[in-house]
Order: structure tokens, then C-alpha cells, then sequence
């Protein structure tokens, strides 16, 4: 009895502590993935066109993405740890497949973008130009195929595939590595997570671009990185949109009560509506909503009248299946930070296409509205991808693996007190890390290139 | 029970493995640490400290990538061992994590701001991130020989008072002062003038005391080795090896032959953590409650088709990874010199002879 209340302590707390560090390392994952590619974009074309301006771009929004990349690092190692130090009876059921992933991420991945972002940052000058421009790619190639790794391990959380369970330890074996690396849910998911994180980067380049130039900072560089910006946030947007409605309509097969409830879906309805606000009571009885008719279906299902599954008959059916218990995760949160995720990605497309339509007009650099808005929005992809991230994790409650493990049989049976440690330490430590990081982020993005060393100067002796 | 069998080929192979990561990590990470602990004690003023960080610049994050390999094979290859492990050495662990964090951070903070009050805290974070994580992992690894209690399946019943026991502790103090010796003869490859001459001082006062310390350390393995487990190294042939070998470093330090100093204190690292794994083997981790509880090879591993998939990956892409980092080193052999210094005339690393 003592071991359950203790563990079902250990469990809120290792959960809050996966939550808090996850989340925190995947508001810098994203920028560095999305603003590396433009940096190296940028790289590209001060390369084939000698242009100044863009290598200027280069070096400013180069040290921009390094520090960023410095906090993602660091907090990375965090991630791999905790699986065994919070998690280690998960760790002994997943390991065999789980495990794979993780490791070949760090010998394909990590050792790629540590070794050629050490060579891009100190080689300046001591390498070709060809070399330092072959290294910036190499490097972004390497986050691009980190995130690979990390979410096909976390598809098979949502989808396990390609696997057995072993008689005699109950571990997950693994079958099929290629049926791993080739899950529907993962293919989706990565190329979401992708196409998102480059919506990142370049929302960022458009929103600190559209900060300079509202104060007439080095227009030369600022016009074109605001140009390519806004290009990027058109195209990755419409791709982020169309891989989440299709992985909406695989969620539907794959975890129906994820989007039950992300809809507040209570009983199954053919042509279904949407809901575009829905106020319920504490026990989730809806009181107040505003519904679009057949909406839902539409999305779910690609029919008018299709069938869309409901909360209390998804429950019954499990229940059946697996045994007593909740299977309904926290609707409430589910509900609101799909809406969420869903708004503020429409709400980045529809800056990009008003920057589009500005830039055709020539109107861009006048319009202090669109440059002042667009500033702002800097914030909204951050807040989108952590939605995004808390829908897809909550959504999978109460499993850790579906279908196969709980949460709740996932935890390290470990002291209380060394969780609440680590929790609050983690805790203290990020939120220092994160007033120091977003404090110099925002000091040297408002720096304006035309400060920085020329290109033709000669390379400093000491880079740090 | 399946205890009894001995590990397969393929479990052998990825103990291997693992331990060369781990070697590996030690051996890159070991000069990071130590030119961290260091900064204070071979620098006149910021711009040495500049200096001496610059040397370990381009390359610090590449090798702190052998410790995320070495933790991913060690989940995939044998779960139950990356699953003690790491929940048992769960308060050790997170003084790793919290050092690594300010450490890495620092490299890209400390010269963000022209402030000195910023500077020297990032400083302080430099100096504690590379002390505690080269004192701590040699405290676990001197854990997993000696025994930590679990029961079997490899489940925890201590605390963490469990962990530092007087072997453990000077298992930690050989690993702290090994690095810090290791990082000494590494700033004598890579800088010159001043610097250069402090780092030899800091090799020649250091080398004695580590002597002292690493025999002391390997001496109690080998004995206890002999006495509890009838397992590891008989005769002794490593351990004397890396004895031997510490003990001329003070020497080769004293004559400026930095790349044989260096090349010796990297030695001494691998003879200690192959000492330490082949002595934990056929096990991962030691019971110190009973025996038959200790965690071995063939209960911790991964089924047979999941070693086979990530041997491939491995023997397609480690050679690639070896050939690349070490190109990194190449382009990066100059040594760093305070800007406007007069280049001298060895300025290339040579391997000093």
C-alpha cells in the first residue's frame, strides 16, 4: 500500500518533469532546425552571388542560431537520461526497439551536426569557402535527420508496429525494423514536425527582419531575408497544414479517443459538426457551443456523412478490450490545445500570404501594420509546436506505449524524494536558462548587422 | 536459469562496443574536462582564458556526442542495464546532467557580453561543469565493479549514500585528477608562449599526485578483483601498464615532449576503464547485496534481431563518423595563439621529439 501511494506520487512528479523539460527543449529544437536551413540558405547565396548583404545575413542570423543551438544541446542530453531515470520500467519493456532509434541517432545524426557546426564556426577563414558552405549543409542535414530518429521512436509510443511481446520477460521485441522506420503514423508525424520547424525558423528571420525594418536597420540585408522569409512561411505552412489534416484523418483509425476528445465528441455521430467553441461543466457536459455541420466528419473521415466515433462509446469499447479503468484522457486540454495549434498555424499562414501579396505590390517595407504584427508573431509558432506536442503526448493517455504499457506501469520505482529533487532542480535550472537565453536572443537580434566585422577583415584569432 | 549461459557473440560484441564508447568518450570528453578545471590556473588574464577554452572550441560538442551514443547503445543494447543505471545513480545522474547543462552553455554564453561580472560567472560554470562530471563518472564506474544493492532483474534497495563508498570516492578522485593531468598535457599540444609553459607546471605538479591516487585505485580493483570475483585481470598485466606508464609522464611533461606526455595520459585512461569493464565482466552491474543478484550480460540484452540491425548500422556509419571527426582535428591542429602573438617556429602540433 505504502509502494502504491509512493508510487502513484513518483508518477505525477515524473510526469511533470517530463512535461516541463520536454517542452522546454522543444521550444529551441524547432529554431534550430528551421533557422539553420535558412542560414544555410543564406550561405548558398552570398556563395553563388557575392553579394554582401546576404553574407552579412549569414553572420547575423549564424550567431543567432548558435546560441539557440548551445541551449537545445544541452537540454538534449536531459531527454535521454530521464527515459531511464524516471522511466526505467518503460525503458526495460521499449528498449528493444526504442532504444535503436536513439542510438543511431546519435551516431548519424549528432555526431554530424556537433562535428561540421564545429568546423563551420571556427573554420572561417582556415577552410575553403566551399568547405564552409559544405559545413553549414551538413550540419542542418544533421538536426533535419535528428528529428528522423526521435519521432519515429515516439510513432511506435503512438503506433506500436513491427514488434512482438516476448513470453517470458513481457518486453517489446522487435520484429521488423524496416516496418519501424516506415509506420504511417511516423511518416506523417516526421514530415509535420519538419515542415513545422522550418515554419519556425522562418517565422523568426521574418519577424526580426520586419523589426529592423520598421527602424530602417541595414535595409539591404533585411529586404532580402524578410523576402525569403516570407516565402518559406507561405510553403511550410500549407505543408504543415496539409500533413496535420491527413494525420488528423490517420489519428481517427489509429486513436480515436484522441480526437474525440480533442473535439469534445461525446457519443458517435454520423456527419458530424464541428466545434468551433465549446464552453461544458467540470464533468464534461457541454453547455454552451457554436458548431459548423459536417464539418467534422469532413475532416475525419473525407465524407459528408461519415461516422466519427464518441468519447463514452470509445471508453465502453475499451473497457472491453483492456480491462477496467479511464480511457478518456483530459478532454479540456486536449480540446483547447488542438484548437490552439490549429488557429495560431492558420494564423501564421495568413501573415505569410499577406506578406506575399505585399511583396508583389512593392508595399512590404511601408507597411508598419504587417512589419509590427509580424514581429509579434515570432511568438506564435513556439506556442503552436508546444500545443501540438502536449495534444499528441495527452492525447495517448493513460498509455505510454498504446495499447501495450501504461503510464502509470511506466514509472522508475524510485523515491519520491529523488524526483521532487531533480524537478525542482530542472525547473530552477531552465528557468534561469531561459531568462539568460531569451534575454541575449533578443539583445543581439536587435543588433543590426552593419555592427558586425566586415567580411573581408581578417579572421579572428579567438572565437570564444 | 538463463543466468548461468554465457553471453553470445553478439552480446560480447556490444559489451565491446559500448565500452569503446565509453573509452572513447573518456578520452575525448577527459582533455574537455580538464582544460575546464585548468582555465583558472594556466590563465593570466581573459584573454588566456580565451585561449586555453578556444583549444577544446571547435571539438567539445563533437566529443560529448560519444557519451549521447554511448547512453542510446546502452538503452538499446541492453535495457535493463540502461534501466538500473540510470534510475539508481538517479541524484549522481542529475549532478552530471546540471554540470553538463552550465558547462555547454558557457562555451557559447561567457563571450556573448562585454561584461566581467557575466564573464566570470560563466566561468565558475566552466570550472564546476567539467570538476564534478570527471569526479562523478569515475565514482560510478568504481560502483559498477564494486557493487551497488540490487536485488535481481537488477532493482534498486539503496539510497544514494550507497553510491559513495571509499573505493567509489577514490575511484572519482582518480578520474578527477587523471582528466585534469590528461587536460594539462593536451593545453601543452595545443598552445604556446605562457600558457603553454603553466599548463607544463600545472602537468609536473599535478603528475606525481595523480600517480598516487590512480595507483591507489587500480591497486584496490586488482586486489578486490582477486578476492570477490575470480574475474577481470589475472595477471595484473593492464593495470601495471597504466601504472607504469603514468609514472613517466611527469617526465615526458618535464622535457616538452607534449605529444608523448599526451599520448601517455590518454594510455593510462584506457588501460583504467578497460580495467575497470573487463573486471565487470560477464556482468553490467555488480549486486553488493548477494552474488547471484548481479546483473550480467545475457539478462540485460536486447533480443538477438535488434543487436543484429544496429551491427550493421554501426559498421556502415562508424567509419564515416571516425573519418570525419577526425578530419575536424586536422583542420584544427594549429595551435591557438593570443591574436597579434608572432607565430613560432613549431607551430604545428608535433609529437615533440
Amino acid at each position: 500500500m505504502n509502494l502504491l501511494v509512493a508510487g502513484v506520487s513518483t508518477l505525477m512528479l515524473a510526469r511533470w518533469q517530463f512535461a516541463i523539460t520536454t517542452v522546454f527543449h522543444f521550444l529551441f529544437v524547432p529554431l534550430t532546425i528551421g533557422l539553420g536551413l535558412l542560414v544555410a540558405i543564406f550561405q548558398s547565396a552570398a556563395y553563388h552571388t557575392h553579394d554582401p548583404a546576404y553574407d552579412r545575413a549569414t553572420r547575423f542570423f549564424g550567431k543567432l542560431f548558435l546560441v539557440n543551438f548551445a541551449i537545445g544541446v544541452v537540454t538534449g542530453i536531459v531527454q535521454e537520461f530521464q527515459f531511464g531515470m524516471d522511466w526505467s520500467r518503460y525503458s526495460v519493456f521499449v528498449g528493444n526497439i526504442f532504444g535503436a532509434p536513439l542510438a543511431i541517432e546519435g551516431l548519424l545524426a549528432f555526431f554530424m551536426e556537433s562535428t561540421f557546426l564545429g568546423v563551420w564556426i571556427f573554420g572561417r577563414g582556415r577552410v575553403s569557402d566551399r568547405v564552409h558552405l559544405a559545413s553549414i549543409w551538413l550540419a542542418s542535414i544533421g538536426t533535419i535527420l535528428s528529428a528522423a530518429f526521435i519521432v519515429a521512436a515516439n510513432s511506435w509510443m503512438q503506433h506500436p508496429v513491427g514488434y512482438t511481446i516476448d513470453p517470458t520477460t513481457h518486453q517489446a521485441v522487435m520484429t521488423n525494423f524496416w516496418a519501424v522506420m516506415t509506420n504511417s503514423t511516423f511518416l506523417l508525424a516526421y514530415f509535420h514536425v519538419l515542415t513545422a520547424a522550418i515554419l519556425t525558423g522562418a517565422v523568426f528571420v521574418l519577424a526580426v527582419s520586419a523589426w529592423h525594418l520598421r527602424r530602417a536597420h541595414d535595409t539591404a540585408v533585411f529586404a532580402k531575408t524578410i523576402r525569403v522569409a516570407i516565402v518559406v512561411t507561405v510553403i511550410s505552412a500549407l505543408a504543415t497544414m496539409f500533413l496535420g489534416d491527413s494525420q488528423g484523418k490517420l489519428e481517427e483509425v489509429q486513436q480515436p479517443m484522441k480526437m474525440a476528445a480533442a473535439e469534445a465528441l461525446y457519443n458517435t455521430t454520423n456527419g458530424a459538426s464541428f466545434s468551433l467553441l465549446t464552453i461544458g461543466d467540470l464533468s464534461g457536459n457541454p453547455i454552451f457551443q457554436v458548431r459548423l455541420p459536417h464539418l467534422l466528419s469532413v475532416l475525419a473521415t473525407n465524407s459528408w456523412d461519415g461516422k466519427v466515433q464518441g468519447i463514452h462509446q470509445l471508453q465502453a469499447e475499451a473497457t472491453k478490450k483492456y480491462g477496467a479503468g479511464s480511457y478518456v484522457p483530459v478532454i479540456w486540454l486536449l480540446y483547447w490545445t488542438f484548437r490552439l495549434m490549429v488557429g495560431l498555424g492558420i494564423a501564421i499562414f495568413l501573415l505569410g500570404g499577406v506578406g506575399l501579396w505585399l511583396m508583389r505590390r512593392r508595399r512590404l517595407e511601408r507597411s508598419t501594420l504587417f512589419l509590427r504584427v509580424a514581429t509579434w508573431m515570432a511568438l506564435a509558432p513556439f506556442l503552436a509546436n508546444t500545443f501540438g506536442w502536449i495534444f499528441t503526448e495527452v492525447g495517448r493517455q493513460p498509455w505510454v506505449v498504446y495499447g501495450l504499457l501504461k503510464t502509470s506501469n511506466a514509472v522508475s520505482l524510485i523515491s519520491t524524494g529523488y524526483v521532487v529533487t531533480s524537478l525542482v532542480g530542472f525547473t530552477a535550472i531552465y528557468t534561469l536558462l531561459a531568462v539568460v537565453e531569451i534575454g541575449l536572443l533578443i539583445r543581439m537580434a536587435q543588433v543590426p548587422p552593419a555592427a558586425l566585422p566586415a567580411a573581408d577583415e581578417p579572421v579572428p584569432e579567438l572565437i570564444y | 536459469m538463463i543466468a548461468s549461459l554465457s553471453p553470445s557473440g553478439l552480446e560480447q560484441l556490444w559489451f565491446t562496443l559500448i565500452a569503446v564508447l565509453w573509452l572513447g568518450y573518456f578520452f575525448l570528453e577527459g582533455f574537455d574536462f580538464g582544460v575546464g578545471v585548468l582555465v583558472p590556473f594556466v590563465s593570466a588574464d581573459d584573454l588566456d582564458r580565451r585561449v586555453v577554452i578556444n583549444t577544446i572550441g571547435p571539438v567539445w560538442d563533437g566529443n560529448e556526442v560519444w557519451l549521447i551514443t554511448a547512453g542510446g547503445a546502452t538503452f538499446a543494447a541492453f535495457p535493463a542495464w540502461y534501466a538500473s543505471v540510470f534510475s539508481g545513480f538517479y541524484l549522481a545522474l542529475f549532478l552530471v546532467l546540471a554540470s553538463l547543462i552550465f558547462r555547454g552553455m558557457a562555451f557559447e554564453m561567457r563571450h556573448r557580453r562585454d561584461d566581467a561580472r557575466w564573464t566570470r560567472w560563466w566561468d565558475r560554470a566552466l570550472f564546476w561543469g567539467s570538476a564534478l562530471p570527471a569526479l562523478l563518472w569515475g565514482v560510478a564506474f568504481a560502483d559498477f565493479v564494486h557493487g551497488v544493492p540490487i536485488t535481481a532483474g537488477g532493482a534498486w534497495t539503496g539510497n544514494f549514500f550507497d553510491l559513495v563508498k571509499p573505493y567509489a570516492l577514490l575511484g572519482g578522485l582518480a578520474t578527477l585528477s587523471l582528466f585534469t593531468l590528461h587536460g594539462a598535457t593536451y593545453l601543452g599540444l595545443k598552445t604556446e608562449g605562457e600558457v603553454r609553459e603553466r599548463a607544463r607546471r600545472a602537468g609536473q605538479r599535478l603528475a606525481p599526485l595523480t600517480f598516487v591516487i590512480v595507483t591507489g585505485f587500480l591497486g584496490w580493483t586488482d586486489l578486490s578483483a582477486h578476492s570477490m570475483h575470480h574475474v577481470g585481470l589475472v595477471p595484473p598485466l593492464l593495470p601495471i601498464l597504466g601504472v607504469v606508464v603514468l609514472a613517466g609522464v611527469g617526465w615526458l611533461v618535464r622535457d616538452h615532449l607534449e605529444g608523448w606526455a599526451f599520448v601517455a595520459t590518454a594510455l593510462v585512461i584506457v588501460a583504467l576503464f578497460t580495467t575497470l569493464l573487463l573486471n565487470l565482466y560477464p556482468n553490467v552491474l555488480v549486486s553488493s547485496l548477494h552474488a547471484s543478484d548481479d546483473l550480467t550480460i545475457v539478462q540485460a540484452a536486447s533480443h538477438r534481431y535488434t543487436l543484429e540491425v544496429m551491427s550493421w548500422v554501426a559498421l556502415i556509419f562508424t567509419p564515416f563518423v571516425l573519418v570525419y571527426q577526425s578530419w575536424s582535428y586536422w583542420i584544427f591542429r594549429r595551435r591557438v595563439r593570443r591574436p597579434g602573438a608572432a607565430p613560432q617556429p613549431d607551430d604545428a602540433v608535433s609529437t615533440g621529439a
